[in-house]
């Protein structure tokens, strides 16, 4: 029984880690597309027509890749989680088949026609094809969002005696407190991404001194998208998520936030520490007092709880891990921004295409928002635990009853065979896009 | 209301089959008939423009089964877990296959991604009809042995076969003799629908090849066919049962019947799209019958200790089938307008699109 709910968590855990790899580039790129297009068609400049273009083709791969890994994420709920689906399908499986119906419809529709129609259609059209490829990508994160936000936070159901849970208001599936403040987030994290992606675009072009009249476009955009989003991720959106968890799940947050024991009055912020879970406290703690007090309920001497509040039970089974995470993402936003608005100052000084070490570093960056969205994720979702449901329904009885660990471990080990073997074609074919580079409108 | 979603995505699931299906089909004839470059680039282009947007009709189908029949959707996919996945791989291999033949212009590269779209296709066809064998022949409700129910009735677990690959067996397993010439008539079928595919979608030079083919194959399938009904009947005795009583189901196997026939004239027929239809008519006739035979049953159990799971012991609340109606109608009509769209755009031979990558 443990190695089976140990596997299944394992092998939905790297799924869906992969998976997400690429719609937060999918979902933010779209939107710099967009951004070039819509720039293309008020002054007619053929660089912001040849931008589009080229990050299509990226975007296609891209694309491809969050298609064909997130089927299999889709079907999981019903081969790994058999009995978490039974019980909850009538609910959650309301916002995945929207999902279904309204963006992935759009999305696939229209994404064919952007990339082949450009000629056929004219530009107003083209450029609404794009845009409503945007539209259906935001929508995705939408109802997926959606689906998580109840499972974080469940509204709208009422629970059976044979432990069903069903639908009894539908609009409060997306009227649900949790969905609004992850959304929005999670919407600017993917943003946060693809500024970085095409910043760092920028960034190699400059530096190897080839095609740079489109890097510093791509540098430009890249920054100045970033640095908004960067803000926009932290402020208001994180912080309105720290308050959702902190009013929801409390146990949740005096894990993440490593509160070991409650403090009379005023909570500390811990900057740097390891959580042990023998003596039950941070070592090599650094923190600032009163501060997690005041940004949560905006009173320095507020109350929070600490692990020491909560039954071992309720709190989630890996505690360091979610710690980490939390610690990882707020940390990487902060020197997102930082690196950003250092990037936008000399940008503006007209010396950031000098600036050797400055450059280099963007280019290297890259990596880290996909670290930052991942981390959060791990937040969210380790934070949850032990419940697939908050408080309702517990991850180890919403595990398939039929399939045996064996089974398990074997699929788990095929995912993982076959997904090196994507992520490697991924880097190898979008490295061979970024090596050619845009190429000028031919009339 | 159960009736309702049941027909909704019955549809939505034949419509996948037959879109889809042609992809399928495509990917058979490429691995057996394509030989020279240029054709095999005609065919893959026929297919890769367009498996994205019919592959969402799975998705959509998956969606709208979980939220409709969640208890089905939960008790299929962890019972064929192994099948299931399997058929997950072979999907990421075909549109990888589909996608990145084109990106580099290296001989062998283009080769392995064409093996890859080529062989996938052939084994997800025989998968496809591997499933609807199950789905008839029906499983072992609750893992009876001897009487005794090793787990709730409405689960089961399915190895890949059982050392006696009969129907029959207390046991069964995924893959049997019965299922593996269901899953013989699919692959068939598809292929012939690929062909028309081509013929229809291309210039390319082995179009008059491919009518004498798709004659012979019909000549396969309807042996296959013929052979198929006097073994469905051992399996499944009550499969006549439904048709018995409301006779107007024979419309189903009527449209069978018309692809069937239809298909023996293709080499007399001018225009390919109706060659097309008649394939369609195979894959919509197929399916629809097949579930006619079983209608309200969604799997039947082999045994009398737990009761078969249909589409009323299975289903979401009324409400949630009722709010969700709201919202797919709305959803169809918008699903309607993107496909006058692009069919609109994007009608015509693919020789002559402009392949972005
Ligand atoms: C570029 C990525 C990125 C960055 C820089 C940040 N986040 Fe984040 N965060 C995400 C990407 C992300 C995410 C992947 O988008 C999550 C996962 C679930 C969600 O809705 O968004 C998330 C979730 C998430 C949660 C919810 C956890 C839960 O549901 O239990 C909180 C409280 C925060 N974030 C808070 C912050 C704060 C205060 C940040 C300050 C800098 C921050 N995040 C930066
Ligand atoms: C928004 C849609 C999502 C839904 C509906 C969802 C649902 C689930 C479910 C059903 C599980 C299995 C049970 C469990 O162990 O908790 C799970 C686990 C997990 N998910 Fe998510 N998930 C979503 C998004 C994500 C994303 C985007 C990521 C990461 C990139 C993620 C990371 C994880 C991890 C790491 C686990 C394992 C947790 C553990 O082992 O304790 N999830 N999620
Ligand atoms: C943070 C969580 C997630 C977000 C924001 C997200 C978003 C997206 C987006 C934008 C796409 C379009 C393809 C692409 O861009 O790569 C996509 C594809 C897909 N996702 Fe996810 N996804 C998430 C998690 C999940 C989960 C948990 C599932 C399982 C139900 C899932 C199922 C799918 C499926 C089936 C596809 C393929 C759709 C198609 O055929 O077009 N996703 N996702």
């Amino acid at each position: 029984m443990e190695d089976m709910i140990f596997y299944d968590r394992l092998q939905f855990a790297f799924t869906i880690t992969f998976h997400y790899i690429f719609p937060q580039l999918t979902m933010g790129l779209s939107l710099i597309i967009v951004y070039y297009k819509w720039r293309y068609l008020k002054n007619n400049i053929e660089k912001y027509n040849d931008a589009a273009k080229f990050f299509m083709k990226i975007f296609a791969i891209n694309f491809t890749m969050g298609v064909v890994t997130g089927i299999p994420m889709e079907f999981q709920f019903g081969t790994n989680w058999a009995k978490f689906s039974e019980l909850t399908g009538g609910i959650i499986g309301q916002t995945l088949a929207m999902e279904g119906m309204f963006s992935f419809f759009l999305e696939s529709s229209f994404l064919a026609l952007f990339i082949f129609g450009e000629k056929l259609m004219g530009q107003k059209l083209h450029f609404l094809t794009g845009f409503l490829v945007f539209l259906g990508s935001w929508a995705s994160g939408w109802f997926i969002l959606a689906t998580n936000a109840w499972m974080q936070h469940p509204v709208g159901y009422e629970i059976l005696d044979n432990g069903k849970f069903v639908l009894e208001n539908f609009s409060a599936l997306f009227t649900n407190p949790w969905l609004l403040p992850a959304f929005l987030h999670n919407q600017m994290a993917s943003v946060v991404t693809s500024s970085f992606v095409v910043a760092s675009i920028g960034a190699f072009y400059i530096l190897r001194n080839k095609k740079t009249e489109y890097g510093r476009l791509f540098l430009k955009t890249g920054v100045v998208f970033g640095l908004i989003s960067s803000v926009l991720v932290a402020f208001p959106t994180g912080d309105w998520n720290a308050k959702n968890v902190a009013k929801h799940q409390p146990g949740t947050f005096a894990a993440m936030e490593g509160i070991f024991i409650t403090e009379k009055a005023g909570a500390e912020i811990v900057l740097i520490g390891q959580p042990n879970m023998v003596s039950k406290k941070l070592d090599n703690k650094i923190a600032v007092p009163n501060i997690l007090s005041f940004l949560t309920y905006q009173k320095w001497h507020e109350q929070i709880p600490g692990m020491d509040q909560f039954e071992e039970d309720e709190l989630p089974d890996n505690i360091p891990a979610l710690y980490y995470s939390y610690h990882i993402m707020v940390g990487l936003g902060t020197i997102f921004i930082g690196v950003m608005a250092l990037a936008l100052f000399f940008l503006w000084r007209k010396k950031l295409y000098n600036m050797k070490p400055l450059l280099w570093t963007i280019m290297f960056l890259v990596p880290f928002p996909y670290i930052a969205n991942i981390t959060g994720w791990y937040t969210a979702e380790l934070g949850r635990q032990p419940y697939l449901v908050y408080g309702l329904l517990r991850t180890s009885d919403g595990i398939s009853p039929t399939v045996s660990s064996g089974n398990t471990l074997f699929t788990l080990l095929g995912f993982v065979a076959l997904y090196m073997l994507l992520g490697l074609l991924f880097l190898v074919l979008v490295g061979k896009t970024i090596n050619e580079g845009p190429e000028p409108q031919t009339h | 209301m159960e009736i309702f979603w049941y027909v909704i995505i019955a549809v939505v699931l034949v419509v996948f089959f037959v879109l889809d299906g042609y992809d399928f089909g495509t990917g058979i004839i490429h691995l057996f008939f394509a030989k020279t470059e240029k054709d095999k680039e005609v065919i893959t282009k026929s297919a890769g423009l367009f498996w994205d947007s019919n592959e969402v009709w799975l998705v959509a189908a998956g969606g709208m089964l979980f939220m409709a029949f969640p208890t089905f959707y939960a008790s299929v996919f962890s019972g064929f877990y192994l099948p299931l996945i399997i058929v997950l791989w072979l999907i990421i291999f075909r549109a990888i296959g589909l996608e990145f033949r084109g990106q580099f212009k290296y001989q062998m590269w283009k080769d392995i991604w064409d093996a890859s779209f080529g062989v996938s296709s052939l084994l997800l066809a025989l998968f496809f009809g591997i499933a609807l064998g199950n789905i008839v022949r029906g499983v072992n409700l609750g893992g009876v042995d001897n009487g005794v129910s090793a787990h709730e009735g409405h689960y089961f677990f399915l190895p890949l076969w059982d050392s006696s690959f009969s129907p029959l067996a207390a046991h069964p397993g995924v893959i049997d003799w019965f299922t593996i010439i269901i899953g013989l008539i699919s692959v068939v079928t598809l292929a012939i629908h690929g062909a028309n595919w081509v013929i229809l979608k291309t210039n390319s030079s082995i179009n008059k090849k491919l009518k004498g083919v798709i004659f012979k194959l019909n000549i396969v399938l309807s042996a296959l066919t013929i052979f198929s009904l006097f073994v469905w009947q051992l399996v499944n005795p009550n499969s006549l049962d439904n048709f018995m009583h409301k006779p107007y189901l024979i419309i189903f196997p009527l449209i069978y019947l018309t692809g069937l026939i239809g298909l023996f004239f293709i080499k007399k027929i001018k225009k390919d799209i109706h060659a097309f239809v008649l394939s369609t008519l195979l894959i919509v006739g197929g399916i629809t019958s097949s579930l006619a035979s079983m209608f309200p049953v969604l799997l039947p159990s082999i045994h009398g200790t737990h009761e078969h799971l249909t589409i009323y012991n299975t289903a979401a609340s009324e409400y949630g089938l009722s709010v969700a109606l709201n919202w797919g109608i709305i959803g169809f009509i918008l699903l309607f307008v993107y496909m006058i769209i692009q069919k609109r755009l994007m009608g015509g031979k693919v020789d002559k699109m402009d392949y972005g990558h």
